[in-house]
């Protein structure tokens, strides 16, 4: 049944044709996104029915495996979750709501057909198609106050993504030249061999230079703030979390091509690491916006999970999914709480926390858990994918990054308990209270309960992520 | 699996640990805040009353784990969930359940506002507090003491006084940096263990070679010293303490103190014990310190809670003392003051409190001369700081005199400097107890002041109790733990040479 392989994009590209229908018309922003969360929930859907598909599609360039199914069901977790709780679409003008709503599926459909791409060409077509859509969100925010930063932080965002994807382009034309194929299967021996020549490691690094930009990693993390900032409040949950999960799919394919010994490659990722950490954490601890707040705290996060991937090992990769797979739940947990909060869809000062824990109990239970998880504080799941990633980078010896990782911890969590603090320890004064419709109440305890339960019972999500490690080394 | 003793039949020491939890998850559809008050008091109760059998069915003959179980849990790791109670945790684990009942009833009128989101918070950390003392694998043992942070926090930054922001912050910061390090050493004798393994009796005794001992103990040091608190790492202590709710002080100062001390003796001694030894003058004299710092400070203070507070640094130095001179009697006797000093600081922060309730003030000067006005308060009051300053005949003297008899006979110039921080724990508490019940010329006018009600005397009188029991007849207790004890000195004397070139310049 080939169909079932390509079930569930084809799903969201039908979705897209539906909407784009729509969005001829006027004032159908109801109407799509009513159509849009039908979708992304019927996606979850296919998706989970597909798990087990196995095959591959349009002459090998696209492969079905467990480990393209896993980051598909993630990708379509995440879109349907801010679907759901950005009902209201509130930064956005009423206008172009139907397009706001193509372009997202638009570009969780390119994230999806990424995972799955396992030719250099076809992993590029397909990233493009979500930057690019991702590109046309960001502006698409109402202008408050005649100041056009959305403009600005879009201008920044294509302007830097182009760049790097120039980089990532010209690092692929390095892997063509020194095998003569595209085909990531075909490259991977042929790369082994000349593993320890620096052409083919800084070809590599070339490319990974342009997923380290979509994941937010130091040095490639200048448009991360700005765009956190002057992109809507849903725009900002989907770009925080979303294409985080695509881009450590497309860092462990690449990474696989490595072979670590002998090489500088772990050492020049773990300093980058190292510095992303640093730098988010310190610059986040002064931020008085919400979502530029979190945006440095994805910048730190981005080092911690390349913790993983310095290791170079299976175990390691396994570690970056599932912490990159609690990071898009705490992330998500974190960002329905700044969307509900937002009343017009303006960005939400840590100020407009106050008294949370009054306004709307649920929201202020689901930001300590959101943000105690992303502080890596036990039982959360952000504690559990730090643990691991920590124990399996310290097994291969590199005590040092440990030790700065850990002392990032303690820096960490003074932000996030001042936004806890405020939230349970502020009086509301005069904001008004918020009401949480039943969905997005769902949603939150949905998201509470997996953070929690990942946190306590790792088990089950790590061997789903070490046998999807399994089934790319093998076919690779 | 030869140190333990699994438990057959219904999993009791689990049900322990999680009927809190059980119970804090039925609170939250109890929205009723007298029915939340009832709840909590019989969770608590009934969480007390399975513990007692603990102590009747433990078999004090073995250095054993008692009442163990052993599952699987992150198999890939091998990481298990694997508890048990030995002769160190045991009386621990009693204190914890017996004293929270206490903290329900303390906090009865005390808290008026978001009582449900109170008692819940009280729950989860007794279930975390009991998990951390049971636990027996380290990724359990971890993952509860840090998860406890988040209730405490809660318990300080929500139903503080005025600085609690500043003091719940301060808190959460000193512990959670102390502990980071700590993960980082779990993880390196994780990887050093063949085959890997988390399991704390199996890393006992392992030989490490002497460098890695000394960083593994260094990690673990910084994380207990902060708990502890030892000095100079007790600055969080007094702000925590005096910001706190009265129950969120009771459970600080008797129950959260105890596990840095407990993490020494369970972690630092058997695990590390060349790098014990080697480091023991330098904590020997920082407990010194400790004691006469938390003395000398206690004595300045005009606030009564910041009184007991700075006294519970002294006293922690003591524990630390004993803990440290690596002898029968010094570890038996910390062990036991680690008890006594759970009863006696929790019943006196119980006493602020209800002065507080009354007066709405901690000032010594407030409260003085209500000898007259509330006679059984003061009895309870009088008895309590007796017991604190260790007077013969109350539960501290046994322990504190343990401590003195293991110090003196290794080293006496230690002990003699210890000597004063005795001296000045009469000092300040006989201050503070004249100033409370007798007062001078011009005591403030009390009249008015309602003297204990039945609630508060059920709450002081349990602690009166094992203050005398403890102190006339200390042996029960004393039984539970000799054999665990001479069995953990076993562990460390094996790697007891003689203390290096450095430490003999600083033990005379």
């Amino acid at each position: 049944m080939k169909l079932m392989l390509f079930a569930p994009e084809l799903l969201v590209l039908i979705g897209c044709l539906i909407i784009f229908m729509v969005s001829l018309g006027k004032g159908n922003g109801r109407t799509a996104r009513n159509l849009a969360a039908t979708i992304a929930v019927l996606n979850v859907i296919v998706t989970l029915l597909c798990f087990f598909q196995d095959g591959a599609l349009f002459y090998k360039v696209y492969q079905i495996d467990l480990f393209s199914q896993l980051f598909k069901l993630l990708i379509a977790f995440g879109l349907a979750a801010v679907i759901l709780f950005s009902k209201e679409l509130k930064g956005i003008s009423e206008d172009v709501r139907p397009e706001y709503y193509l372009f997202l599926l638009l570009s969780a459909l390119g994230l999806m057909m990424v995972v799955s791409s396992v030719e250099l060409l076809t992993l590029f077509i397909a990233l493009e198609l979500s930057s690019f859509s991702l590109y046309l969100l960001v502006p698409m925010r109402e202008d408050s106050g005649g100041l056009r930063t959305q403009m600005e932080c879009a201008a920044k965002y294509i302007l830097f993504g182009v760049v790097v994807t120039g980089i990532m382009l010209f690092g692929m034309s390095y892997l063509f030249g020194l095998t003569g194929t595209t085909y990531l299967g075909a490259l991977l021996p042929k790369l082994h061999l000349i593993a320890s020549q620096p052409v083919a490691v800084v070809g590599i690094l070339m490319v990974m230079a342009g997923f380290a930009f979509k994941l937010g990693l130091f040095p490639f993390h200048f448009w991360v703030p700005d765009v956190y900032q002057g992109a809507s409040n849903e725009t900002t949950a989907f770009v925080a979390s979303v294409p985080k999960v695509a881009a450590i799919a497309l860092m462990i394919r690449i990474a696989s091509l490595m072979v670590p010994e002998g090489s500088s490659v772990p050492v020049f990722i773990g300093v980058m690491a190292i510095a992303s950490m640093f730098y988010g954490n310190l610059l986040a601890l002064v931020q008085t916006d919400v979502k530029r707040m979190l945006g440095f705290s994805g910048i730190a996060h981005a080092g911690y999970v390349m913790l993983g991937i310095l290791v170079f090992r299976e175990t390691g990769y396994s570690n970056a999914i599932f912490y990159i797979t609690g990071y898009l739940v705490m992330n998500l947990a974190c960002f329905l709480v700044i969307c509900n909060v937002s009343t017009a869809g303006e960005n939400v000062t840590i100020n407009d926390l106050s008294g949370l824990h009054k306004r709307a109990p649920v929201l202020a239970v689901t930001l300590l858990v959101g943000m105690f998880a992303l502080a890596g504080i036990p039982p959360f799941v952000g504690f559990m994918g730090k643990f691991m990633l920590l124990s399996g980078a310290l097994s291969q010896g590199y005590l040092v990054f440990v030790i700065l990782a850990a002392i990032n911890t303690a820096i960490s969590i003074y932000y996030y308990l001042s936004v806890v603090r405020v939230a349970f320890t502020a009086s509301a004064e005069k904001r008004n209270s918020i009401e949480v419709g039943l969905i997005t109440k769902t949603v939150s305890v949905a998201l509470m309960v997996i953070i929690i339960v990942m946190g306590v019972v790792p088990s089950t999500v790590l061997e789903m992520a070490a046998q999807a490690v399994k089934t790319i080394m093998i076919t690779s | 699996m030869d140190f333990l003793i699994i438990n057959e039949g219904l999993p009791w020491l689990s049900i322990l640990i999680f009927l809190p939890l059980a119970g804090a998850f039925i609170q939250i559809f109890i929205s009723n805040e007298n029915a939340s008050r009832y709840w909590t008091l019989f969770v608590t109760l009934v969480t007390a009353a399975i513990s007692l059998p603990f102590f009747n069915k433990f078999d004090p003959t073995t250095a054993q784990f008692q009442f163990a179980e052993h599952h699987a849990w992150i198999p890939s790791l091998n990481i298990n969930y694997t508890i048990g109670l030995d002769g160190i945790s045991l009386l621990l684990v009693l204190m914890t359940t017996l004293l929270m009942p206490l903290c329900v009833l303390a906090s009865w009128r005390y808290i008026s506002t978001r009582v449900r989101e109170f008692m819940i918070c009280l729950l989860i950390m007794e279930t975390a507090m009991l998990g951390v003392f049971a636990a027996l694998d380290f990724v359990l043992f971890y993952m509860l003491w840090e998860a406890m942070l988040i209730p405490m926090y809660l318990l300080i930054a929500v139903w503080g006084g005025p600085r609690k922001i500043y003091a719940s912050i301060k808190f959460f910061l000193y512990t959670l940096a102390g502990s980071v390090m700590l993960l980082v050493a779990i993880i390196a004798l994780y990887l050093t263990m063949e085959p890997h393994s988390f399991s704390i009796p199996e890393m006992m005794g392992q030989g490490y070679s002497a460098g890695f001992q000394m960083w593994v103990f260094l990690a673990f040091f910084l994380a207990f010293a902060i708990k502890v608190p030892m000095f100079p790492f007790h600055t969080w202590l007094p702000a925590a303490h005096v910001e706190a709710p009265t129950a969120g002080s009771v459970i600080l100062a008797s129950v959260l103190l105890k596990m840095g001390t407990y993490g020494f003796l369970r972690f630092c001694l058997p695990i590390t014990p060349e790098a014990t030894v080697t480091f023991m003058p330098y904590i020997l004299w920082l407990s010194v310190a400790g004691i006469l710092y938390g003395g000398f400070t206690a004595l300045a203070q005009s606030d009564m809670k910041k009184l007991i507070a700075y006294s519970s640094v002294g006293h922690m130095g003591f524990v630390t003392l004993g803990i440290f001179v690596l002898n029968t009697n010094g570890i038996e006797g910390a062990i036991l003051q680690m008890i006594n000093h759970g009863i006696t600081t929790g019943a006196l922060f119980l006493c602020v409190g209800m002065i507080y309730e009354r007066t709405h003030s901690r000032e010594l000067s407030s409260a003085a001369g209500i000898g007259k006005y509330m006679p059984w308060y003061v009895t309870f009051l009088a008895f309590f700081s007796l017991s604190s300053l260790a007077f013969p005949g109350t539960n501290s003297f046994v322990g504190e005199f343990l401590i003195l008899v293991g110090a003196f006979t290794k080293f006496k110039v230690v002990a003699a400097c210890a000597i004063p921080g005795a001296v000045l724990a009469a000092a300040y508490m006989l201050r503070m107890l004249q100033k409370i019940v007798w007062g001078g010329e011009n005591n403030p006018d009390h009249t008015g002041l309602k003297d204990l009600c039945w609630r508060e005397i059920i709450t002081l009188a349990p602690l009166l109790l094992f203050v005398f029991w403890i102190g006339l007849s200390p042996e029960p207790f004393m039984n539970v733990m000799h054999t665990t004890v001479s069995n953990l000195l076993e562990q460390v004397n094996g790697a007891m040479g003689e203390p290096a070139t450095v430490a003999r310049m600083m033990l005379p």
